[in-house]
């Protein structure tokens, strides 16, 4: 099975962690996920005055290029690509008036109605390849390993937009199970991270990490697991800057849920980048995982 | 004596222009208190959500408009997730930002960005950032 994918600009760079692994796991469960042509940036957050048309564009035009490919349906794994991309399809859905105003304004591109549906990696995993057929493949699995799954906000909310409960997802939960690991359900799984404060106020998003890794930790977590490139920077990078200000703070590695994944499925180390962390798995996934994922 | 309390007496141009922007009636806040109790950014404003709509609601925007609240909301839409009158705080928030910046006043200068940095961040943290906080 073949799906247009969306990269968007993070999976390219810091994140390739996220983009090699998840490629590499979908492939081994049979999805190709089909790197979209021309893609450009979505803008990872559209402004939400509801004057700004501007920032619509580049999402838009992202959907036009999967329409374009005769596709009805296009696959993300950022997180925040994810939240652009279904927001400014849903306004174009709602608002006929604004879809006709920018489809004029995008006058060298095919008219855009709305018909592409967006879809998460993680839907895709428990509605096309389905959850008991991971559980088949992987066995016994990740035993013994304890993973916190981590949310964040854009998977969830707004609320029109999100792809589980907002108070009570289990997606991350289940994908979780479904590679044997033993899962801790933490409470502050839904918790924004502090986001794009990460740029202007670093003390901000420490006090989150110390709070959400903490939690993670208290309740004796081996990883936390997540699917946004700015929650992994702020949960796993800005743990030093937790240091400054709590030398007690002992952290944890933070990984992409498709790292996790491809570990599961014995891919090779190549495709999970555990260089580009700041806390190294390896370690804990060699010792606590019974699965010889880590082959090279 | 007959008492008539008329919200449209408060609203000034500025309120207005914020409900424009966000498409929310500030009016219908009940005050609970749910979109403070479950902010992140608590720790970083000295208004609580609630006491900003309170204040829109009153007509009083210059503190408002001059309080850091604003700039420490990381639009996680857990207040609009959580609100019972369906009112979208975060959308009033980023409101009252643009009011700020379609003045060419910034919260973030890229310059004064370190360049190690800029190097660090994931792209979408600076992309985001710079769109949120900048004109």
């Amino acid at each position: 099975m073949r799906i247009p994918y969306y990269p968007g600009c993070t999976v390219k760079t810091t994140a390739k962690n996220l983009e090699e692994s998840a490629l590499a796991s979908a492939a081994a469960l049979g999805i190709e996920l089909e790197e979209l042509e021309r893609w450009n940036c979505c803008g990872v957050v559209a402004c939400l005055a509801g004057d700004n048309l501007m920032e619509q564009l580049a999402p838009i035009r992202n959907l036009i290029r999967v329409q374009e490919q005769g596709a009805d349906r296009v696959v993300t794994m950022c997180s925040l690509c994810y939240g652009t991309l279904k927001a400014a399809n849903a306004l174009f859905r709602r608002d006929e008036e604004k879809r006709e105003k920018i489809n004029q304004f995008m006058y060298e591109e095919p008219d855009y109605e709305g018909g592409v549906e967006v879809l998460h990696l993680l839907e895709v995993l428990r509605d096309e390849i389905g959850f008991d057929t991971i559980a088949a493949r992987v066995g016994e699995g990740l035993a013994g390993l304890r993973i916190a799954p981590y949310y964040g906000c854009l998977l969830l909310r707004p609320r029109e937009l999100g792809l589980d409960d907002p108070e009570d997802p289990h997606i991350l939960e289940d994908l979780m199970e479904s590679v044997g690991a033993d899962v801790i359900v933490d409470p502050y799984r839904t918790e924004c991270c502090g986001s794009y404060q990460t740029v202007s106020n670093i003390d901000l998003v420490a006090e989150r990490t110390r709070r959400i890794v903490g939690s993670a930790v208290r309740r004796g977590a081996d990883i936390i697991v997540t699917s946004c490139p700015v929650c992994h920077f702020n949960l796993d990078r800005r743990q030093r800057d937790v240091l400054r200000i709590d030398r007690e703070f002992s952290g944890l590695p933070v990984l992409y849920f498709t790292q996790v994944l491809a570990f599961a499925l014995d891919l090779p180390e190549s495709v999970m980048h555990f260089d580009l962390h700041e806390i190294d798995p390896r370690p804990v996934l060699e010792s606590k995982a019974r699965t010889a994922g880590v082959s090279e | 004596m007959r008492t008539s309390l008329d919200a449209e007496q408060l609203k000034n141009d500025i309120v207005a222009r914020i409900e424009e922007l966000s498409g929310e009636n500030v009016y219908a806040c009940y005050q609970c208190g749910r979109c403070s109790a479950g902010c992140p950014g608590i720790e970083a404003m000295d208004l609580l959500p609630n006491q900003v709509i309170r204040l829109l609601q009153m007509g009083q925007v210059d503190e408002v408009l001059r309080c850091k609240t604003i700039w420490a909301c990381a639009s996680c839409f857990t207040c609009e997730s959580r609100c019972p009158k369906g009112v979208d705080l975060t959308r009033i928030m980023e409101a009252v930002r643009q009011i700020i910046l379609r003045q060419n006043i910034d919260h973030a200068k890229l310059a004064e960005l370190p360049d190690e940095m800029i190097e660090d961040l994931p792209q979408a943290a600076l992309v985001s950032g710079f769109r949120k906080l900048t004109s």
